[in-house]
């Protein structure tokens, strides 16, 4: 049930939400680190990747969770 | 007596990059995403903080507004007994957009609205507040749903984001590409010990 619940929110556009907020913090954050533009792409670059690989993780995580309940 | 590779660092950051003043800097980076840097002479970085930023708190209040309750019903100022918005705390780190739900709150309590429906805070449920027909905050919720949420967070996220702009204002970025190589040819010049006190 709870597994299902969490599949529907890829098929919602809810998830699309996110993609904004992580764009402005890797490019925000990587911006604090670097002065050259082109530091700060490659960095932001990086950091969006990490952000949604964690995000991805803890997706996992609570969906194996979810399935052992 | 060698410096520690921060202290390094943070000489080399002062170096290459004109901070001014730092705390006017910082000030006008907390008034105006990305105005601070403007004033350092750091014009990249200040449209991409302006843009980054205000962009999202824009969305955020965009998400956060509706037909009936009016724009930006998701960025207001309350500390008052069952309604504290602690989100508004990080909300007002973007400075002057921000403003607006402050003026509302202090109106609020002279039953004013100078700005009308824009960032006003909403009425307590079953209060005898003075703020008449506007709506409660469990109406706000019911009516907008995640939409409420969501524009919480991204006018929360753009708040916290300046914060960190405001600190690269004050004492410039973590890390400078480039500097470290020149350091590294610079102490090449001095004694092996020296240069592998500094690595």
């Amino acid at each position: 049930m709870m597994n299902s619940q969490l599949l529907s929110a890829l098929e919602t556009v809810d998830l699309w939400y996110a993609l904004p907020l992580i764009v402005a913090v890797s490019l925000v954050y990587s911006a604090t680190r670097h002065e050259e533009t082109g530091a700060i792409m490659i960095q932001s670059l990086r950091t969006g990747i990490w952000i949604i690989c964690f995000m991805t993780v803890i997706f996992l995580i609570l969906m194996v969770i979810a399935w052992l309940l | 007596m060698a410096n520690t590779p921060e202290e390094n660092v943070g000489e080399n950051v002062e170096e290459s990059i004109s901070l001014k003043d730092p705390y006017w800097a910082a000030f006008l980076a907390w008034l105006i995403p990305g105005l601070g840097h403007l004033y350092q002479g750091r014009t990249a970085k200040a449209v991409l903080y302006f843009v980054c930023i205000m962009s999202t708190f824009s969305y955020g209040l965009y998400l956060g507004s509706d037909s009936e309750y009016g724009w930006g019903r998701v960025v207001y100022a309350s500390w008052r007994p069952g309604d504290k918005r602690l989100y508004f705390l990080s909300q007002i780190g973007v400075g002057l957009p921000a403003m607006p739900a402050l003026v509302q709150a202090i109106g609020a309590r002279n039953g004013k609205a100078p700005f009308g429906e824009f960032m006003a805070p909403p009425r307590i449920q079953r209060s005898e507040d003075d703020l008449g027909g506007r709506p409660s905050v469990h109406q706000l919720h019911r009516r907008m749903a995640r939409y409420f949420e969501l524009g919480t967070i991204y006018t929360t996220v753009a708040g916290l984001l300046n914060i960190l702009a405001i600190f690269d204002a004050l004492a410039g970025p973590i890390v400078v590409p480039g500097k470290e190589e020149e350091e590294e040819s610079d102490k090449g010049e001095g004694t092996k010990d020296e240069s592998g006190a500094n690595q």
